[in-house]
C-alpha cells in the first residue's frame, strides 16, 4: 500500500525537525495556560463533592493521567505500526519518545489512585480488574524501554518496541472496560456518558481544562524529545550539519 | 476561605496535596530531562562538527 506523498513530506525530520522548534512552543504556551485555569478551577472554584468532600479533588490529576496513559499508549503502539510497516523513521522516532512519558503518566494514574483509594476504600490498593490491568500498562510501558535500551542498533529496536506495543495493545480495551466487566471497587465511568454526565458543571469544566493541559504537555515534551532523537539519527545527514555547523554556533 | 482552611482541604489536605506534590515531581522531571537532553545533543554535535571542519577546512568556505 502506498502513501499519499505529504504523509513521507511530513515525516520527513528535516521539515518535523523546524515545525517542532515552534509548535513546541506555542502548545506549551496553552499548556500553562490551561493548568492555571484547571488547578484554579479544580482546587478553589469547585465545590466539595457531597459524598467524598474535598478529596475528590484528587480526580483532577487522576482522571487526566489515567485516559492519558491509555492515549500515549495507542499513539506509541500505532506509531509504531507504521514505523513496522513502512519505516518511517519519524514514527519509530515518535514511538520511542512516547514511551517514558505514558509510563510517567500511568505511575501517577496509580499512585494517585492509591492516596484517593485509602480515605474512600480504606486501602491502597485491592487486586480488582481495573487496578491490576492499569498495572499491567505500566509493565508493558516499563518492557518497551527496557527493549529500547537493550539493542545496539536503533532502528532494530524500534521494531521489536513495536511488535512488543501491538501485542500489548490487547490490554487497553480490558482497562478501559473493566469496571462493566467484573464487579470492583472502581467507580464506573461518569464523563464519558455524554448523553447525561453525572457531574456537575463546575467540577467537570476544570476537568477538562486538566485533559487539555495533559494531553498539551504529552504534545509538547513529546516534541522536544523527538528533536533530541532525530538529531542523533540524522547526525550525519548535511541539513544537521548546516544546522548545528561552526558557522551557526549561536547557543 | 481562609488559606488554612484551604490547605486542610476539609481534613483531607495530606491526601490531596501529596498527590498533587507527587504529580507536579513526575511532570517537572518530564520537563526537565528532555530539555537538557537535548541541549547536551546539540552541544555534543556542535563540538564533533567543528572538530570535522578543523580536520577538513577547505570542505566548506
Amino acid at each position: 500500500m502506498k502513501l499519499p506523498r505529504w504523509i513521507h513530506q511530513f515525516g520527513s525530520p528535516k521539515y518535523f525537525y523546524e515545525l517542532s522548534l515552534w509548535l513546541s512552543r506555542w502548545v506549551a504556551i496553552v499548556c500553562v495556560i490551561c493548568f492555571v485555569c484547571g488547578l484554579y478551577g479544580g482546587l478553589v472554584l469547585a465545590p466539595a463533592d457531597y459524598q467524598q468532600g474535598d478529596s475528590f479533588r484528587i480526580m483532577y490529576i487522576h482522571v487526566p493521567s489515567a485516559w492519558m496513559s491509555l492515549f500515549i499508549y495507542m499513539v506509541m503502539a500505532v506509531a509504531g505500526g507504521i514505523g513496522l510497516i513502512w519505516r518511517i523513521k519519524l514514527a519509530e522516532i515518535v514511538a520511542r519518545s512516547s514511551a517514558p512519558i505514558g509510563a510517567s503518566f500511568t505511575f501517577l494514574a496509580l499512585v494517585t489512585g492509591a492516596i484517593w483509594g485509602k480515605p474512600m476504600w480504606g486501602t491502597w490498593w485491592v487486586w480488582d480488574a481495573r487496578l491490576t490491568s492499569e498495572l499491567i500498562l505500566l509493565f508493558l510501558y516499563l518492557g518497551y524501554i527496557a527493549l529500547q535500551s537493550a539493542f545496539e542498533d536503533r532502528r532494530v529496536a524500534a521494531r521489536a518496541g513495536a511488535i512488543l506495543a501491538l501485542v500489548g495493545i490487547v490490554n487497553i480495551p480490558i482497562i478501559h472496560y473493566s469496571v462493566e466487566w467484573w464487579s470492583t471497587l472502581h467507580q464506573g465511568p461518569t464523563i464519558t456518558k455524554m448523553d447525561k454526565p453525572s457531574i456537575h458543571l463546575s467540577m467537570l469544566i476544570p476537568l477538562l481544562f486538566m485533559v487539555l493541559a495533559f494531553k498539551t504537555f504529552f504534545i509538547s515534551t513529546l516534541l522536544i524529545r523527538a528533536r533530541s532523537e532525530i538529531l542523533e539519527y540524522e547526525c550525519n545527514a548535511s541539513w544537521v550539519k548546516q544546522l548545528l555547523g561552526s558557522n551557526n554556533v549561536t547557543k | 476561605m481562609s488559606l488554612n482552611e484551604f490547605l486542610s482541604m476539609g481534613g483531607y489536605g495530606t491526601y490531596v496535596w501529596s498527590s498533587y506534590g507527587i504529580s507536579a515531581l513526575v511532570l517537572f522531571i518530564n520537563v526537565i530531562q528532555p530539555v537538557l537532553r537535548e541541549r547536551k545533543t546539540v552541544r555534543e554535535l556542535q563540538k564533533r562538527f567543528q572538530t570535522m571542519q578543523q580536520h577538513q577546512p577547505d570542505s566548506k568556505s
